[in-house]
């Protein structure tokens, strides 16, 4: 054996032996003490946080009748690292679909994670889910959440109620409360008191291992949080008289609006065409969501506070009672009326002439109005027509023209009352009443929108105010309204300006020569004023608006049927029906009731 | 007299920390498996207990090789060997497939691992073959027959598509140096594995026109006479031909699953949920532990089996993730203090075989120490070798019990040897 000197060998070994160790003490120095991030990605693996999602509130109309309220409703979710080999066949006939639908939602459940759970097919009602559940043992990795869905008991409302939807991106950026999957209001009362509805979501942390099986609760629940269910709300709608309204406008394009004068809750808010609420819930709701916006009778829009028209004779009415108001006229002012041969506005009524306001206004006499309108513009009130016609636009927005309420129905126009600087701009500075002669009659710019068309009946019949125009009666739990729901408005016009005005509305019923005195009705004292409003889209739109009882008035309202003629045959009978339901509950006019629901205003389109 | 000297020689210091750690294990496989319905440390149906029943006939097993006479080893080291190597050759035409290798033979219940024993087989004719007279790693039929006593497990190993437990054989090149062995090997190895990995990173033309950038350095700074031109040519040509080959082996000779785990590891592919996965869920149980850890059965990662393997192969997740930055630098100065008390122990021997041995078997330690260890922590490819004493699985406790009790007794009886 040759000798050589291999002792230090021994520390080259020992040396690297040491180097390793240290080598790894160093770099774990970094992954566990350094690094923190390992800790939030060991709690993304094993954290789930599972949102608890409270019972959306209730809504209720003015008795109590449940218009929408929470069914239950299942997701069906899939594992996909679960699932085992199944008839395909067999399965797709149980929650019939398409083979290639089924392809396609397994490889988008696979996209997202094996072993997570997604919605393999959403909202399965509760008829199909006991039939589904019942055999769904033989698919591995699927299971069923529950979760609820709107149901409307009636289908009825589906523009004032609303619907809700699933959240978008500005939803989630603009609230935190929102995550992705989340349900909103989307229009409506769903959408306008989506916070007094949503209430509150909970939050409940598990721990799970990395099949996604749950492992029981993170630190005893000491993290949890519970769900707070949102509160119900009451309307003032009468679900049967919406019900009513709602069968009366069938077929036809328009709207009734019928409103409380005493408190201005809305009786009934009607948008004809209308649609079933119940379509846009569940996994129908893309769909025919869809559909509806295709249709040409745009079922989608809310008429009744988005449609726009010229107010017509309605609006005789509030030029009168500015012209009383500022003394340009008073009730025995008379003008003289050459029939087809008036200047510049010819009348289309036979009467007597001269006349006074009463009979003008019973006779809808054109020239009549023109002249209270000019001599308003006119009145030695003021220094010139501009400023005359400044404080005729600001009477005009204290009855609720040309602004919006800014009330709890989303999406609501103003209307319009074209201001001073606008016809400045548009006729260069010089314009005059002859001008802007329209306006006298209700026509040329003005638009109104049914609803505060009906606010001008609840004006009249509380003789110069009114509250704001509202949906809710009351949020179950909470006390008060909104201050600015009990607040009354006065028009600045005074009262016994109303009287006069408010009597020839009396007369439209009771008088000899009465618009609508064949549609008065028993043992109701109703005042009423037709408008019969020339539209560019073809026939004229057919309007009245109308309160009862006349001295202690309950209802208010308009009625818009779009190109069905005069306002007295169609507008008129619809409005008085509406009334005798809500005041007595019943029709004593079953032919008229019959003949209004069957008639057919809307051609059918191609 | 001699029966009494024997029994006190035994390093109580090593078999100290052979227990430490081995009841560490414990354990760690019960809390990286841990099931509340099967709560108890002993119950026999869950890997705890199996390990529990492991480590007590670990303890058998070394009382009874403390208990055989020392000379047994070194005179039936060939013969081992030989048994061993035939259960290898037998391994490949009966055994059973188990985690893609083909390594195991099943009795019963039980699967027995003939790849862990021949480590041991190794170390002991290793030893028995250069503890021998006239042998000098200096002479090249020595460094060949070492060599083969080397390489035919590792063959044979390989054959099973076992390659981490293949790969553990290089480390006999430690006992080899500390036998005389030139260093230059150590020194070639490490340039052979620098360019490995510059060949794997960058296109081998990079690394080749690196080479010529260093040998027209190389031809500025020497002499430039005839012999050291040459020189330089051959290691130049030496040291293309390395990286063409490497490249070589590379694309066609690994397995896809392997030149994945190298390209992970390299940081060339972040497939976390493929091959990545692994490591980075192994980082984030060892990361998540923070500097003093979640505590005992409170680990997440492993219990509800982020990482896989929790018990075997990356049983270190659970030390890192319960006990912290603190459990796992004790758990590494525990095996240093043990890998250098063994270095001790080897050098106060007084046969050549024993000393050898030692080395052997802290080599064999150390490899799969830090083979282990750097994989969990992402210093070293996925390479499917156990913790030694603290990896759940009977074979592998048992082959290094065996190892241990057997340097143990040689060492307890290094006062009989003349």
């Amino acid at each position: 054996m040759i000798k050589r000197n291999l002792s230090g060998r021994k520390t080259v070994i020992l040396f690297i032996f040491s180097t390793i160790a240290l080598i790894f003490i160093i770099k774990l120095f970094f992954l566990q003490v350094v690094d923190h991030s390992y800790k939030l990605s060991s709690q993304n693996n094993v954290l789930r946080y599972i949102t608890q999602y409270p019972a959306r509130g209730k809504i209720l109309d003015r008795t109590g009748k449940l218009l929408v309220f929470n069914e239950a409703a299942f997701d069906l979710l899939v594992i996909p690292q679960q699932v085992k080999a199944f008839d395909t066949v067999d399965f797709c006939q149980l929650l019939n679909i398409e083979k290639e639908d089924f392809k396609v939602r397994l490889n988008k459940a696979r996209n997202y994670s094996r072993y997570r759970p997604s919605v393999f097919l959403e909202q399965i009602s509760k008829e199909d889910y006991g039939y589904i559940a019942e055999k769904l043992y033989q698919f591995h990795g699927f299971y069923f959440q529950a979760r609820t869905l709107r149901h409307y008991p009636q289908p009825i409302a589906a523009h004032v109620l609303g619907d809700i939807g699933e959240v978008n991106q500005r939803n989630i950026d603009s609230d935190p409360y929102y995550k992705s999957g989340d349900y909103i209001g989307k229009s409506g009362i769903e959408r306008f008191y989506e916070n007094e509805l949503r209430g509150n979501k909970g939050l409940k942390i598990v721990m799970v291992d990395v099949y996604n099986r749950e492992k029981g609760s993170f630190k005893d629940g000491q993290y949890d949080t519970l769900p707070i269910a949102g509160k119900d709300l009451v309307l003032g709608l009468d679900a049967d008289l919406q019900a009513y309204g709602e069968a009366l406008m069938q077929n036809k394009t328009g709207s009734i609006v019928a409103i409380e004068p005493s408190s201005g809750e809305i009786l009934s808010l009607i948008s004809s065409p209308s649609f079933d609420p119940n379509l846009l819930v569940g996994r129908i709701r893309g769909q025919n969501y869809k559909a509806l916006q295709e249709d040409s009778l745009k079922p989608l829009i809310n008429r009744a506070i988005s449609g726009s028209y010229p107010p017509g004779s309605t609006f005789k009415m509030i030029n009168a009672l500015v012209a009383l108001n500022i003394g340009a006229i008073s009730e025995h002012t008379r003008f003289t009326c050459q029939g087809k041969l008036s200047s510049p506005i010819k009348c289309t009524h036979d009467h007597n002439s001269p006349l006074a306001l009463l009979e003008a206004m019973e006779n809808s006499c054109n020239p009549y109005f023109w002249n209270t309108f000019r001599s308003t513009l006119y009145s030695s009130h003021f220094k010139n027509h501009k400023e005359a016609y400044d404080y005729w636009s600001e009477t005009m927005h204290k009855f609720g023209l040309g602004v919006p309420f800014d009330t709890d129905i989303p999406f609501e126009l103003s209307g319009n009352i074209p201001s001073t600087a606008y016809f400045d701009q548009l006729y260069r500075g010089s314009w005059n009443a002859l001008t802007v002669r329209s306006l006298s009659i209700g026509q040329g710019e003005i638009l109104v929108t049914p609803l505060q068309l009906a606010n001008l009946a609840v004006i009249i019949s509380n003789k110069g105010f009114y509250y704001k125009p509202h949906l809710l009666k009351s949020i179950v739990g909470n006390e008060y309204l909104p201050e600015t729901y009990t607040e009354k408005i006065e028009t600045g016009v005074s009262e016994k300006h109303f009287e006069i005005v408010k009597k020839s509305m009396l007369d439209v019923f009771e008088g000899d020569h009465g618009t609508a005195r064949y549609y008065k009705i028993d043992s109701i004292q109703a005042g009423g004023k037709t408008g019969t409003v020339q539209n560019p889209h073809g026939e004229d739109h057919s309007m009245f608006i109308a309160f009862a009882p006349y001295d202690n008035p309950r209802i208010a309202l308009a009625v818009v049927v779009e190109n069905a003629g005069y306002g007295s045959t169609w507008a008129a009978p619809i409005a008085t029906l509406m009334i005798e339901r809500y005041l007595k509950g019943k029709s004593s006019r079953q032919a008229l009731e019959k003949r209004m629901m069957e008639t057919s205003f809307n051609k059918k389109k191609l | 007299m001699i029966r009494e000297r024997r029994v006190n020689s035994i390093d109580w210091l090593s078999l100290s920390i052979y227990l430490i750690l081995m009841l560490l294990g414990w354990l760690m496989v019960y809390s990286a498996v841990y099931d509340e319905n099967h709560s108890s440390i002993f119950d026999m149906s869950q890997r705890y207990g199996k390990q529990l029943l492991w480590i007590v006939l670990s303890l058998l097993l070394g009382a009874v090789i403390l208990l055989i006479d020392a000379k047994f080893f070194n005179a039936f080291a060939y013969p081992i060997y030989l048994i061993v190597m035939l259960m290898l050759v037998g391994v490949l035409l009966f055994g059973s497939t188990i985690a893609g290798s083909k390594s195991w033979f099943q009795i019963g219940g039980f699967a027995i691992q003939p790849a862990e024993f021949a480590k041991f087989a190794t170390a002991l004719a290793l030893a028995s073959y250069l503890g021998k007279l006239n042998r000098d790693l200096i002479l090249w039929k020595t460094r060949l027959t070492a060599f083969a006593i080397i390489g035919l497990p590792a063959v044979l190993i390989l054959a099973q598509y076992d390659t981490g437990s293949a790969l553990v054989f290089t480390v006999f090149i430690l006992v080899l140096y500390r036998e005389g062995m030139s260093g230059a090997l150590m020194i070639i190895g490490g340039i052979a594995a620098f360019l490995f990995v510059m060949t794997l990173y960058f296109d081998q033309w990079y690394v080749i026109g690196g080479l010529g950038f260093l040998f027209g350095i190389g031809l500025f700074l020497v002499k430039r006479n005839r012999s050291n031109i040459t020189k330089m040519l051959v290691l130049l040509a030496v040291g293309v031909s390395f990286v063409f080959s490497v490249d070589y082996a590379f694309e066609k000779i690994l397995e896809p699953h392997q030149r994945t785990r190298i390209n992970v590891l390299l940081g060339m592919e972040k497939d976390l949920m493929g091959a990545g996965y692994n490591v980075n869920q192994s980082k984030i149980a060892i990361g998540s532990g923070g500097f003093s850890g979640k505590g005992f059965l409170q680990g997440t990662q492993t219990k509800y089996n982020f990482v896989p393997e929790q018990s075997t192969d990356f049983i270190f997740c659970t030390v890192g993730e319960e006990w912290g930055f603190i459990g796992t630098t004790a758990v590494i100065l525990l095996y240093l203090l043990l890998l250098s008390r063994l270095i001790v122990l080897a050098e106060r021997q007084r046969s050549a075989f024993s000393r050898i041995y030692g080395y052997g078997i802290a080599s064999v330690i150390f490899f799969h120490f830090a083979i282990n260890i750097g994989m969990t922590i992402g210093l070293v490819p996925v390479i499917g070798i156990p913790l030694p004493f603290i990896s759940y699985g009977g074979s592998s406790l048992w082959a290094f019990s065996i190892m241990f009790f057997v340097f143990l007794k040689q060492d307890a009886n290094r006062l009989n040897i003349l």
